[in-house]
């Protein structure tokens, strides 16, 4: 997919994605060692845009599975169509076996397919992505083994699928709880913490057309500023994106007391938070 | 140094020492990263670094130990004669012990002006060049035995101290504009971050000159320092604090996420007829499999007393900070803190405050003095059981925390026992090693009779017993 590291990172900016080097790295191992990619870190720092931007880069589809509490395999892997077997059933003829009916109904026709087993079945290039793995219960995690380590789902009344052309997949989460040393076996990782201010501003310039440089540079040395202090929840990435937008938008050029005093709710959003601040930061109130 | 070997002996030597820091590297994650040596520009040090962590650290805590070690294994340059950043180049001839005092020294004026320069301008390059010439310059120290000569990280700071450039920085970063408030904050914030790095890159190059000398397996042994979650709570240093604090949030993030979903995998409550007839209709309306209404989660009462002296402090702070991370967890807490004399402090703790600020409140405005300030767990729990014993029901949970060292005076263990046998359930957290338990003025197997008494040393114990707790 990518020839070099270098080659991801220059085609992912391409694709809007301003990767660092340990980032298009892990990328490019992930790709040319075919192995799943980890990516963990604080909410809104761009772990799903990855997966996005590579599918764009790549022209691959993404799949995308959604886990949250209760997922269980017949929304990831696969489901028999239980009506369409059950008028089969009884739209058979009376004189027909049950053996022939039997093998009748356990075939391609009656399976619906969910996300894991369609990404796998694609003959075209594909990225999947399985967003906030960290939701999701234990029993889902050892389903996910056997489609990440051999890309194959065993469907036992019908055998095994195997991948025609393996997928790059990419597990987002939270950290909400520990996942198993199995899956993490089974990953490469890649840990995206908040950026640095140069990279903050390079990426707001990219991200909001039409924002002055000088601005954009306030905006991420604020935000690191923010970051700094004690707070409940730091502002994010994707917030100092809208941040940038809702001062353009509002056509301030300069950031300085009152004009953060004015915005500061766009970025923090418990009260606690914003207290501390207007008093850290001695902002008018 | 060491013969050099080839690229699998270090990597093998590499791998070995993750392993002996604490990192678990299974057999295919090792494959892994040598598969990815193979594909990747070895001569770009960021780029190695990156495979290797990605095949390697699998937990971010992990991140700073697996840097030391990589630091240690892979070097950014070799040799002891790294050109410096002055005009001579080269190391300092002696000890600095002998060296003219800062202000009389040109050339380490000339260092710092440079130093100030590109802490200025944030170039990374030139910090890491300067924090190279400048432990080879300002950081050699004799070693242990006569004639031998060592290097420190401390000596090089001492001599160089970046800390007192900030306010030549600041000025110079703010100049013309009004001082105080947002501008200078975050010039102050960016500025410090550099500063920061500066004696990282110091700390990373005296460890690396250090490798070269006695191999990178001795300095590994000592250099990695333990994570987050296993710092000790009780010897951690002001940063190592802070790191705790933000360490927290996301703790107790993790601790509910985890609590509801055994909650409501726990018990199955009454049968939910409605639903179970919808999911019959998949299987011919036979009703297979069963749904039920999740159970009404009980909640835990809390009453916890505090020892707030000086030598337990930080794990006081630490521990009602999770606590009130996790309020949803809890009915209600009562919150008491003693030293001499004991205050209900609750109050401080209202929703929607600032937690830091209310536990700095606690140490400085409730009345928990009496005398001397020393602990004097007899007389608190001897005012607890005459006011405030009404706090204490049949659903209450009681928690103490402190080091059961109560300076040779009574324990009043009368008292800890009347309240023990009104709770429901008590536990004393003690933030000291089990083993210097009972020795000097500790009476930790006393109270141990009557309370259970449980170590809890680091964030990963505390976790642990608050889970347990809910």
């Amino acid at each position: 997919m990518f020839a070099s590291p270098d080659d991801a990172r220059t085609r992912l900016a391409a694709a809007g994605y301003l990767a660092d080097t340990a980032t298009a790295t892990t990328v490019f191992l992930a790709a040319r060692l075919e192995r799943p990619l980890l990516v963990e870190g604080p909410a809104g720092v761009g772990k799903t845009e990855l997966a996005k931007a590579v599918a764009a880069t790549t022209a691959a589809e993404l799949i995308r599975l959604q886990c949250y509490e209760g997922l269980d395999e017949s929304r990831a892997l696969y489901e028999w169509n239980y009506k369409k077997q059950l008028l089969r059933i009884q739209a058979a003829p009376s004189d027909q076996a049950w053996e022939q009916t039997h093998d009748d109904i356990f075939t391609e026709e009656f399976l619906l397919t969910r996300p894991l087993l369609a990404a796998i079945r694609r003959a075209e290039p594909t990225v999947l992505l399985v967003d906030e793995i960290d939701k999701t219960d234990v029993e889902v995690e050892a389903l996910l083994l056997e489609v990440l380590s051999d890309f194959q789902v065993t469907i036992p009344e019908m055998g095994t699928v195997a991948a025609t052309r393996r997928p790059f997949v990419v597990l987002t989460s939270n950290a909400n709880r520990e996942l198993s040393e199995a899956l993490k076996r089974r990953c490469l990782y890649l840990y995206i913490d908040y950026p640095d201010a140069e990279r903050e501003r390079d990426i707001l310039l990219e991200r909001v057309p039409g924002l002055p440089s000088a601005l954009a540079e306030q905006v991420a040395r604020a935000a690191a500023t923010l970051r700094a202090l004690e707070l409940k929840k730091s502002p994010s990435l994707a917030e100092s994106i809208d941040w940038a937008r809702t001062l353009l938008a509002l056509g301030i050029e300069h950031l300085d007391d009152t004009a953060m005093a004015a915005t500061l709710g766009v970025v923090l959003k418990h009260v606690a938070d914003h207290t501390r601040a207007v008093k850290e930061l001695d902002l008018p109130v | 140094m060491s013969t050099p070997g080839n690229l699998v002996d270090r990597h093998v030597d590499f791998v070995e020492a993750l392993r002996r820091a604490g990192l678990s590297v299974s057999v295919a994650e090792d494959l892994d990263a040598a598969t990815a040596l193979g594909v990747v520009d070895l001569a770009d040090r960021t780029q190695l670094r990156a495979a290797y962590a990605a095949a390697l650290v699998k937990r971010q805590t992990q991140r700073a130990a697996f840097d030391t070690v990589f630091d240690l294994y892979f070097p950014a340059v070799l040799g002891m004669d790294v050109p410096g950043a002055g005009g001579t180049g080269g190391d300092a001839p002696g000890p600095s012990e002998t060296a003219p005092p800062p202000h009389r020294d040109p050339e380490l004026a000339q260092f710092r002006a440079q130093l100030q320069a590109a802490l200025q301008a944030g170039d990374q390059e030139g910090l890491a060049r300067l924090a190279r010439g400048g432990v080879g310059r300002y950081g050699v120290v004799s070693g242990r035995t006569p004639g031998t000569q060592t290097w420190s990280r401390y000596a090089t700071l001492n001599r160089v101290s970046p800390r007192t450039l900030l306010a030549a920085l600041l000025e110079e970063a703010l100049y013309g504009q009004e001082r105080g408030g947002l501008a200078e904050r975050v010039a102050r914030t960016t500025l410090e971050a550099r500063i920061a790095r500066f004696e990282q890159l110091v700390e990373t190059e005296v460890q690396r000159r250090l490798a070269e000398e006695s191999g990178a397996e001795r300095v590994a042994e000592t250099a990695v320092r333990p994570s987050v979650e296993r710092l000790d709570l009780l010897s951690a240093t002001k940063q190592d604090l802070a790191a705790i604090r933000r360490e927290i949030q996301p703790l107790a993030r993790r601790l509910a996420a985890r609590l509801t979903v055994e909650q409501r995998r726990g018990r199955r409550g009454p049968l939910d007829f409605r639903r179970t007839i919808r999911a019959s209709l998949s299987s011919g309306g036979i009703p297979m499999q069963t749904v039920h209404r999740p159970r009404r989660p009980t909640k835990t009462d809390l009453v916890i007393l505090c020892d707030v002296s000086e030598s337990v402090t930080a794990f006081a702070h630490f521990t009602l900070l999770l606590v009130y991370a996790l309020r949803e967890q809890f009915t209600r807490v009562r919150v008491f803190a003693f030293v001499d004399d004991l205050d209900e402090v609750t109050d401080y703790f209202r929703p929607g405050t600032d937690l830091v600020e209310a536990v700095t409140r606690v140490g400085s405005e409730a009345k928990v003095r009496r005398w001397y300030g020393r602990t004097d767990y007899g007389r608190a729990f001897g005012v607890f059981a005459e006011r405030h014993l009404d706090a204490i029901t049949s659903r209450t949970s009681l928690l103490i925390l402190g080091d059961a060292r109560s300076n040779y005076g009574d324990p009043s263990i009368g008292a800890l026992r009347a309240m023990t046998e009104r709770a429901r359930r008590a536990y004393w957290l003690n933030p000291e090693r089990r083993a210097i338990w009972d020795t000097g003025d500790s009476c930790a197997s006393q109270m141990d009779e009557v309370v259970p008494m449980v170590e809890c040393r680091n964030l990963a114990q505390l976790g642990a017993f608050v889970r347990d707790l809910v």
